[in-house]
């Protein structure tokens, strides 16, 4: 049996669908949740391939010793031998505890199915190369990594059980909650489009976002335009920010130092927009584009608005 | 307060990356090592200024062998009172964060701080599972801590936001940008890093639950195609047809 964790805290996201896809392709696949999610949408879990989906209701998801005991609860009731998480802020933070608790060996940031050893592929050295894991324990916990296995729907809406497991206190008080709204977060987009000091100031930020509307893209910054305040900290992709693995990433005015490429390398397709034709981040793109941005975005905007409507 | 911090050592973001023993272990020739990052501008860093604000003790500790002296050193230059060392080559998250738990169970912390994952391998593990052995609260991806008694209040990256909670000490959290500033050591520090006390504690039998049996770099990139930036029909044509992205 498979367990798949899924935060749904703020609706059901395509992680989520990922992650029923992939344990689906392990065998049968029970979906876990916690908190107020309605229920209609955690039916539709089914479509994914889980067979039926638990749901604990008075466990918020604020403190991770909770949900932790919540998991095991279920692990052992269910013999569950695999458990997938979505390798998202809230996978990473729950799924080591889970692999402590149950002495079971972790792969985190899985990019690929077990092999015919059972073998995960991960990225390492911050996506420069990959290495393969093995878990040699009995119960194994997958955390995958968005982006990496493309849903699929092959099923109809599946039973919503509503469960309560006794947990025990909770040791972490959530005081606030603060979520940016109506944007794309960015971990999860498909397409983003990036804009580094190459632009010259906030203000020139207007036609980047023009462009992430029109192809409905997340939008993202380099590491000196978060450092000097133009855009949000949660913007920062790199080394030291998000890491982020897109099917599209558009770099514009963006020289491409090794501490942003280690961040963004893991896109499917990269196009890189610069005045200088010497720029290191040419070499790892794969649409390149010397230009001048104030120029080139527009043009690139209409021509992306052209073919939306065509 | 007594704190510990959880560093690790890192190869330079700089470094080139290429493994030995047909392709199972990384080639460390000619490889600088740093601290970790995350370990050393945010945890440590925000150690030192609790300890600065309200006394205490800042211990630092890593699971590695004698080579690792370089960068303990190095974060001791930093500010951090005392380090410990477990001898044992770190096999995996599992390994490194029960040796850690085993000296800390022993030793009592108020607090573990770590970053929020290495540079190389990237798991973002070792935090969670230290506060699951020690069995106390996980605060993951910190970007503001402040100390209170033993009252703390955290700033945390959660799924598409920031959340602000509080919960008491002991606990365990790890490290990310917004913490503190990177601190340069000073000649003084260095100096006096030389003799602060490094304890090279013995490593404890661990099963090992996850192995790397084999590492690859990625298909290299084919030659980046070049568009006139007069046409970027032919751009959203390339992105539509060829690369099969929009």
């Amino acid at each position: 049996m498979i367990l798949v964790y899924i935060n749904s805290t703020n609706g059901i996201s395509k992680s989520s669908f990922e992650a029923i896809t992939y344990g689906k392709k392990l065998g049968d696949v029970i979906a876990l949740t916690n908190g107020g999610a309605l229920s209609e949408d955690l039916a539709s879990l089914g479509q994914y391939g889980a067979s039926k989906v638990l749901v604990d209701r008075a466990i918020d998801g604020g403190d991770q010793q909770q949900i932790t005991k919540m998991i095991s609860s279920v692990v052992e009731n269910n013999g569950v031998k695999t458990i997938v998480f979505s390798h998202d802020l809230f996978g990473k933070s729950v799924a080591p505890m889970l692999s402590v608790r149950l002495r079971a060996g972790l792969v985190s940031g899985a990019i690929s199915l077990p092999d015919a050893d059972g073998c995960i592929d991960v990225n390492v050295f911050s996506g420069k190369a990959l290495g393969k894991v093995r878990v040699n324990s009995e119960v194994k916990i997958i955390s995958l990594l968005p982006n990496s296995i493309q849903p699929e729907e092959n099923g109809g809406s599946c039973p919503v059980e509503e469960i309560s497991v006794d947990t025990g206190s909770v040791s972490i008080k959530v005081l606030s909650t603060k979520k940016p709204e109506g944007e794309i977060p960015l971990p999860e987009a498909e397409l983003v489009v990036s804009a580094g000091r190459g632009l010259k100031g906030p203000e020139n930020w207007g036609m980047v976002e023009d462009l992430a509307v029109s192809l409905g893209a997340a939008t993202a910054c380099s590491r000196p335009v978060a450092d000097i305040g133009w855009r949000p900290h949660h913007e920062h992709v790199g080394q030291t920010g998000v890491a982020i693995r897109p099917n599209l990433y558009i770099a514009i005015g963006i020289s491409g130092a090794i501490q942003h490429l280690a961040g963004v390398n893991g896109s499917k397709v990269i196009v890189v927009i610069n005045t200088d034709s010497e720029a290191p981040f040419f070499k790892a793109a794969d649409y390149g584009i010397i230009g001048d941005a104030f120029e080139v975005v527009p043009r690139l905007n209409e021509a992306v608005n052209k073919f939306k409507t065509s | 307060m007594k704190i510990l911090v959880c560093i690790s050592k890192a190869p330079d973001t700089t470094s080139k990356i290429a493994f030995s023993e047909e392709n199972t272990k990384f080639d460390e020739n000619g490889v600088q090592f740093i601290v970790n990052p995350y370990d050393e501008w945010y945890a440590l860093v925000r150690a030192l200024e609790i300890k600065e604000a309200g006394g205490g003790q800042v211990t630092i500790i890593t699971v590695g062998g004698a080579s690792d002296d370089a960068i303990i050193r190095k974060a001791l230059a930093i500010g951090a009172d005392e380090a410990v060392r477990i001898d044992a080559e770190a096999k995996d998250a599992y390994f490194t964060a029960i040796q850690i738990s085993s000296y800390a169970k022993e030793n009592h912390y108020d607090l573990i701080l770590t970053g929020k994952e290495t540079i190389n391998y990237n798991g973002s593990q070792v935090g969670g599972m230290i506060a699951a052995e020690l069995d106390v609260p996980f605060v993951s991806l910190a970007s503001k801590l402040e100390v209170n008694g033993s009252t703390l209040t955290v700033e945390r990256e959660i799924v598409g936001g920031l959340q602000v909670v509080e919960l008491n000490a002991p606990a365990v959290i790890s490290c990310a940008k917004g913490m503190a500033e990177q601190r340069i050591p000073n000649m003084r520090g260095i100096m006096a890093a030389r003799t602060k006390p490094l304890n090279v504690v013995d490593a404890i039998e661990i099963e090992n639950l996850t192995e790397f049996v084999s590492y690859s770099l990625p298909n290299a990139k084919s030659a980046v195609k070049m568009i006139d930036p007069e046409n970027m029909d032919e751009l959203v044509e390339l992105l539509h047809n060829e690369a099969k992205v929009i």
